[in-house]
């Protein structure tokens, strides 16, 4: 492991960490799922462990989310490959059995010289290659993810490495989405405040008297009081 | 007729400008087609979406239908081309250092591009002399013009593409970054890129694509094949709205509009695009200006018609460079991909006469005239080529 995989992978360092919310419900089980190939057979498992997997994403935490899902799953051998300058350089060097990318990456043209190159230990071929498992595409392009698997590994091995990584695709789209929301409740309650304070002081209001008149008012123009105390906050900038 | 609705992707560059305008000043409406167009990141990502059907159809380059017809490189799904969105629009843009040092050893107009190809050989046998790591060149995609015109252009001065200097792929958006930060000394990529090199001052124009080929294809309106018989009238009304919108964008009283629209869709500044369109461009930071009526064409000399001659001639570099390995069976399969039956149906126009274009319809500046049905021949021409897959490119 290089000191640049090594710098990158969570656990490392306290921001490494990802506390992932809901975990329990998106844990992805190698036994017991329903999806094909999980009857493979155990010796299957006992090899699976042995795959080498790349994970190239410039979102670290992201990368961090999936890193850790494959560690939990049982997959020791994963690195991550956080920039692209020299991508193919690093695909070359730990010579990967799957390489996971996402699909909005614009490093996945790079990744298709690979299928031109002869030098390289094992050709990948793209997860979209087999189209008989169209639903598991599907799952796979709505989730963000695109995988690249070595020609000649079956498709069994690496369906349930497949499955997880589509669910911590998802996972991170979440955690994304409620971020931005906890981000945009925080700003809208910075508005507001400010909005209170210039009210108290120019109207000789209490905290909450002040709070109630704009409540009332964005109840009267049909608003959102957030639009009202930006108003507030407008007019005052303009007014100074 | 009740409303088709479309999920079309495309890159942005200006040599979609004729799926866009077709949207966005609707001539896709009056066809009755409710298009959803999707900006993508990645050929990779513009092939799989619409082999898997999640496109209808989608902006592409050239030699990529070919090539997935084919299974080369990839899974094999028949695609076809039945409306070429434009002809030309590329350049070669080097660092001002390579780009003087060109000029340097140039014996003759480095502006000639056998000239210029010349001097890149002796370039890069000073830096072998010198032990200097080989010259890096950034092309978009395997199955690109941008690929087979760098090779092309480097190989006419003797320059091997696979021993000499190292091809890596980059995708557009990081081409002038990678030119900044030295990562490439030149590149291949089409319009606003190699301009916004020029405005950044890390790079100059030293070819249009037309310099090296008069008349090719650069990006095509492409569908599934069963997609084409199964929804026929769909995909006809999509060829004329196509058509009109190629026409729409040539008159040069519409440029404004046209312009800024493109632009808009692109992000970028409205100059960028109509220098483009006009073929009048600034090729060096120090305000030097080059101008060809041939950088792009969208709508004018039959461009839109799709010619199998030019699959052939793809073909014929996917052989070339040791992609595939040479077949009568895979060059006629190829020719059959680009569909000027469908073109012509759908406009109800004759098939056109001879345009007084080069004579093999594609006049590239050196080598024989090219022949379809005669790739082995063609090919015995040239000194550089491969057999087998091109070596491994591994940028520093």
């Amino acid at each position: 492991m290089t000191t640049a995989t090594r710098r990158a992978a969570p656990g490392d360092t306290a921001s490494g960490r990802i506390d992932l919310p809901g975990t329990c419900e998106l844990a992805v089980t190698r036994k017991g799922s329903d999806l094909p190939g999980s009857g493979a057979p155990s010796v299957g498992e006992q090899r699976d462990a042995s795959l080498k997997i790349a994970i190239v994403d410039e979102s670290p935490i992201r990368a961090a989310i999936l890193a850790d899902g494959l560690r939990e799953a049982g997959l020791t051998h994963v690195e991550l490959i956080p920039e692209t300058h020299n991508l193919l350089a690093r695909i070359y060097a730990i010579d990967p059995d799957v390489i996971i990318i996402d699909l909005e990456s614009p490093s996945r043209d790079m990744l298709e010289q690979m299928f031109q190159m002869s030098r390289v230990v094992k050709r990948p071929v793209a997860m979209f290659v087999d189209q008989s498992d169209a639903a598991s595409i599907q799952a796979a392009v709505d989730a963000g993810v695109s995988a690249y698997i070595v020609d000649g590994l079956k498709k069994e091995r690496i369906t349930n490495i497949l499955d997880l990584c589509i669910s911590r695709f998802h996972a991170f789209s979440r955690l994304q989405s409620e971020l931005d929301r906890a981000k945009d409740a925080l700003e809208e309650r910075k508005v507001i405040d400010r909005a209170k304070g210039l009210l108290m002081k120019v109207k000789g209001l209490s905290e909450e008297q002040a709070y109630a008149l704009l409540r009332k008012t964005a109840m009267n123009e049909n608003k959102k009081i957030v639009d009202i105390a930006q108003s507030v906050v407008t007019a005052a900038e303009l007014f100074k | 007729m009740s409303e088709a609705r479309l999920r079309i992707g495309y890159i942005p560059l200006v040599d979609a400008a004729a799926l866009l305008i077709a949207v966005d000043h609707g001539f896709a409406a009056a066809e009755g087609l409710a298009v959803e167009l999707v900006r993508e990141v990645s050929w990779s990502n513009v092939r799989d979406k619409l082999n898997i059907g999640l496109f209808d159809a989608a902006h592409m380059l050239a030699p990529l239908p070919i090539a997935s017809s084919l299974g080369i490189g990839h899974v094999r799904v028949p695609l076809i081309a039945p409306f070429n969105l434009a002809l030309n629009g590329n350049a070669i843009t080097v660092t001002p250092a390579l780009h003087a040092e060109l000029a340097a050893l140039a014996d003759g107009d480095p502006s000639d591009p056998l000239v210029s190809a010349r001097a890149l050989a002796r370039v890069v046998a000073d830096r072998k002399a010198k032990g200097a790591s080989p010259l890096n060149f950034g092309m978009t995609f395997p199955f690109s013009n941008h690929n087979y015109q760098l090779r092309y252009w480097m190989a006419a001065g003797g320059v091997d593409p696979d021993e000499d200097v190292r091809m890596v792929v980059l995708p557009p958006p990081y081409m002038v970054e990678s030119l900044t930060n030295g990562h490439v000394d030149g590149f291949c990529v089409g319009a606003p890129w190699n301009s916004v090199a020029v405005e950044a001052s890390v790079g100059c124009i030293q070819h249009f694509g037309s310099e090296l080929m008069v008349r090719l294809p650069e990006k095509m309106l492409v569908v599934r094949q069963d997609w084409a018989e199964n929804r026929a009238p769909v995909l006809a009304a999509l060829i004329r709205a196509l058509a009109k919108a190629a026409e729409h964008i040539e008159a040069i009283e519409h440029r404004a509009e046209v312009t800024a629209s493109i632009a808009s869709r692109l992000d970028v500044e409205p100059s960028l695009v109509s220098r483009t369109l006009n073929g009048v461009l600034k090729v060096a930071p120090d305000g030097t200006m080059r101008s060809t009526d041939r950088y792009i064409v969208v709508g004018r000399e039959n461009a839109n018609r799709p010619d199998p001659a030019h699959a052939a001639w793809f073909y014929a570099q996917m052989v070339r460079w040791g992609q595939t390995p040479l077949s009568e069976e895979a060059n006629a399969i190829a020719q059959s991909v680009f569909r000027p039956d469908l073109y012509d149906a759908a406009l109800g126009r004759p098939a056109p006469t001879n345009d007084g274009g080069p004579r093999d319809g594609i006049g590239a500046f050196i080598g024989p005239d090219f022949v379809p049905g005669d790739v082995a021949g063609y090919l015995k021409a040239w000194d550089l080529k491969r057999s087998g897959r091109p070596r491994l490119s591994i940028v520093r």
